[in-house]
């Protein structure tokens, strides 16, 4: 039970020393946040990461689906301003929604709060998923 | 889709799945915490809603 417990610790210890490099570091922090889930396949930890990956651009997209705005940066409204830094948490899928101009949003349609929701929540999620990489990389998970 | 209970499920889905993932290590222990904040997101919004229920008096 004891050696098994080492080995599991050694090995975790194994696979995040190559993290452990602050420029290793900021680009698994940079991958986790352009990809949803791809900091955490990088470090290793496959199933988290494939459950994000697949998760978080779907609630983005869930968000857009249901006519949800991508909210612009004016920080002559900070509230707008700060739903714009959430949306943007969710990475390449942001940018390829700004793209293919898509989430506009549409006001008056019934779900239109609800798509933002999904969309903002999508982004603050992904903010965590990014911390939780940068935690696994420096070792302490 | 204006089902605003169907909406509100899907929510909690995809906030339940990646807390759950997030937070526990083993597949059994994220299956656990997620259903559970999943029923939690559920029931509040059941209590919430028949509280509101009176509302306007």
């Amino acid at each position: 039970m004891i050696l098994v417990s080492m080995a599991t610790k050694s090995t975790t210890a194994d696979r995040t020393s190559a993290a452990a490099e602050p420029a290793v570091l900021a680009l698994v922090c940079l991958a986790a946040w352009l990809v949803p889930g791809a900091g955490h396949l990088w470090l290793g930890r496959k199933q988290k990461g494939l459950v994000f990956v697949v998760t978080l651009p779907l609630m983005f997209l869930t968000g857009i689906w249901l006519q949800g705005r991508i909210f612009p940066f004016e920080l002559s409204e900070p509230l707008v301003a700060l739903a714009a830094i959430a949306n943007l948490g969710v990475g390449l899928t942001w940018f390829a929604a700004h793209a293919l101009e898509i989430g506009r949003g549409v006001v008056t349609a019934a779900s239109y709060e609800y798509g933002n929701t999904f969309m903002i929540v999508a982004g603050l999620l992904n903010f965590l998923v990014i911390l939780d990489a940068f935690d696994i990389g420096m070792g302490r998970k | 889709m204006t089902d605003h209970f169907l909406l509100l499920a899907l929510f909690s889905l995809f906030v339940s799945v990646v807390f759950g993932v997030l937070l526990r290590d083993e597949p059994r222990d994220q299956a656990r915490l997620g259903g559970l904040m999943f029923g939690a997101f559920l029931a509040t919004a059941f209590v919430l809603g028949w509280l509101m229920y009176p509302l306007p008096l």
